[in-house]
């Protein structure tokens, strides 16, 4: 059975599934997804792809959880995703998120960067750190761990972020625009790193792109347009 | 510690509303501590001067101010006849002006009172206490700002009077105020036969409260009461020690108000900070840990900068001419206790609203957030 077969068949086995999802702002007058039924698979790396406003960023905050849908339903793991108190931070320890804007504080350093998701999920500081250790080690960034954020450059910046993501192991990774702010080359690298990383760890990915190249070393690619998905 | 920095950090990037905040709460605390500490201060110098080696004192019930109190002469005979009582002395308070001082607190006395025999003399001699109708005992500020000495004459009230002595006293009240003899004051306050208190020593302190009954079933116009019992149920005393602490709370509760605005903008100015704290996975408490954190700090900061300069006011006013005596530096250690605690929950309070407005921060909006 070819891939998209497989995919298109079998989406009972998807890890994250959005059913019949339709979101609007502004009390409806900006309709941004209209009736989007998306689903991906455990370990899988999904590309989506379309132009701006088409509802990528949007798709993926109700993914992450980030963000409810106006109707339909988004489940984890089969179950229905709940946005209460409880079943959110455990959402946030399973997802992980890497945005355009690389989003850290910029007050604080690589190392307390990376290091607010285990805060947050009260992980052991030991453990903490030896995981720093191991994903900066693997980013290139061990060397510059004490260094505050206005001192790194746009692709460093990056990959703390994409660290800081990954730091309480997530199984999913939702990147909007990962390499939307980088340039060419370091872009290129930004992303091998990712794709390493994300299957090294079994990490399933679901990434917004402009760059279709980029989107195409992804194991599938969907189209959006007008706030519906299409696959290619 | 990363949780610790980031409720620092916000501190330090916005230095100059933060001192402002720190130095609101500070002078809130100043300010209550200096009241609290002066009322209490003066309270503590007056009951001193009722408990001058006394266990008990006898007094009007039902009077609001022991000035207006009067307690017969005869009564104080007998009960010094009492066979528990060792010696009984009669005190009577009057308060007249002079050209220059609007009030001179005077103490009617007998010889045999503490505070003429305990006093250090500074000039004249105690044995001739009461022995001449027109002499009295100024206590030595009295004395400076009466510009008088041992054998001056001197104007109080509507009197004429000779100084036979200058006495120094560990109390504020007393070194400012004049010593008359007892029938000297009842002539010049136009009270004769009459004292504002009587206080006690008892042989046996233990027979405290029979002394009381006994007071009560004899004397149904006067009340007997121990010297803590009067401090804790003497009007004046309460009304000085709400009005310090009211006083001081006004001030916290500006200082409060000053916290609150400080911890909205800083709620404003970090929501981005807050939404990707939140995309991290902090949760609500987590969220509100770092805006009270925060609040706490200025609090706290606020309230040992307070209690410095409450206690430097309090000591540079120990040395103030007008003051010297009334102001005990001694500061309470539940006094400091109250004010810091007063202080941070004033910043807990203070932190409610923006706390409750960031936990409401949806971190996909707050993204957006420029």
């Amino acid at each position: 059975m070819s891939d998209a077969a497989q995919y298109s068949s079998s989406s009972q086995l998807a890890v994250l599934r959005a059913a019949d999802v339709w979101k609007s702002y502004d009390n409806g007058s900006i309709k941004v997804l209209n009736g989007v039924d998306f689903h991906v698979h455990a370990g899988r790396t999904v590309a989506l792809c379309g132009p701006s406003g088409c509802g990528k960023s949007t798709l993926l905050h109700l993914l992450g959880g980030l963000d409810e849908p106006d109707r339909g339903s988004i489940s984890l793991n089969g179950a229905p995703l709940r946005l209460n108190r409880s079943s959110l931070r455990l959402l946030r320890h399973q997802v992980g998120f890497v945005f355009q804007l690389h989003n850290l504080i910029p007050d604080l350093t690589l190392e307390e960067n990376c290091l607010i998701p285990t805060v947050a999920a009260g992980t052991n500081r030991r453990q903490a750190h030896a995981r720093l250790m191991q994903l900066t080690e693997r980013t290139g960034l061990a060397h510059r761990l004490d260094q505050r954020i206005q001192k790194l450059s746009g692709g460093e910046r990056q990959r703390t972020a994409l660290c800081r993501a990954l730091m309480n192991r997530p199984r999913i990774l939702l990147a909007d625009e990962p390499t939307g702010s980088l340039d060419g080359n370091t872009s290129g690298r930004v992303f091998e790193l990712l794709l390493e990383l994300v299957e090294t760890e079994g990490i399933t990915l679901v990434m917004a792109t402009h760059d279709r190249a980029l989107a195409e070393q992804c194991d599938r690619l969907v189209e959006m347009h007008d706030g519906r998905v299409y696959e290619s | 510690m990363i949780f610790f920095k980031l409720i620092v950090t916000n501190l330090q990037r916005h230095r100059l509303r933060s001192l402002i905040s720190i130095a609101g709460i500070a002078f809130s605390v100043a300010a209550m501590l200096t009241v609290v500490t002066i009322l209490q201060g003066a309270v503590a110098m007056f009951s001193g001067i009722l408990s001058s080696d006394s266990q008990l004192i006898v007094f009007e019930r039902n009077v609001s101010d022991l000035f207006f109190s009067n307690v017969p002469d005869d009564a104080v005979k007998q009960i010094d006849a009492w066979p528990t009582v060792q010696h009984v002395n009669a005190v009577l308070f009057g308060i007249v002006s002079s050209s220059d001082h609007p009030i001179i607190t005077c103490f009617g006395v007998t010889p045999s009172d503490a505070r003429i025999h305990n006093a250090t003399w500074l000039s004249g001699n105690r044995d001739n206490f009461a022995k001449g109708d027109s002499e009295v005992v100024l206590g030595e500020r009295a004395a400076e700002f009466l510009n008088a000495r041992a054998g001056s004459r001197v104007q109080i009230g509507h009197g004429s009077f000779d100084v036979l002595g200058i006495v120094r006293t560990a109390n504020g009240f007393e070194d400012g105020g004049v010593f008359m003899p007892l029938g000297t004051a009842q002539t010049f306050f136009h009270k004769q036969g009459l004292s504002s208190v009587a206080t006690v020593k008892l042989k046996n302190k233990e027979n405290a409260a029979a002394f009381e009954r006994a007071v009560q079933a004899r004397y149904p116009d006067l009340i007997a009461l121990e010297d803590n019992e009067f401090n804790q149920s003497y009007s004046q005393f309460k009304i000085l020690t709400a009005t310090a602490w009211a006083v001081g709370g006004c001030g916290l509760l500006l200082g409060g108000l000053g916290i609150a605005n400080t911890m909205i903008m800083s709620v404003f100015t970090r929501i981005r900070e807050i939404a990707i704290l939140r995309v991290n996975g902090f949760s609500n408490k987590q969220i509100a840990g770092v805006i009270f954190g925060e609040s706490a700090l200025v609090s706290l900061a606020g309230a040992a900068a307070g209690l410095l300069i409450g206690w430097m006011a309090i000591f540079v006013l120990k040395f103030v001419p007008a003051l010297h005596g009334y102001v005990d530096t001694h500061v309470r250690l539940y006094v400091m206790f109250a004010v810091v605690g007063l202080a941070c929950i004033t910043g807990i309070a203070g932190a409610l609203y923006p706390a409750f407005y960031a936990v409401r921060i949806r971190a996909v909006e707050a993204l957006r957030f420029e």
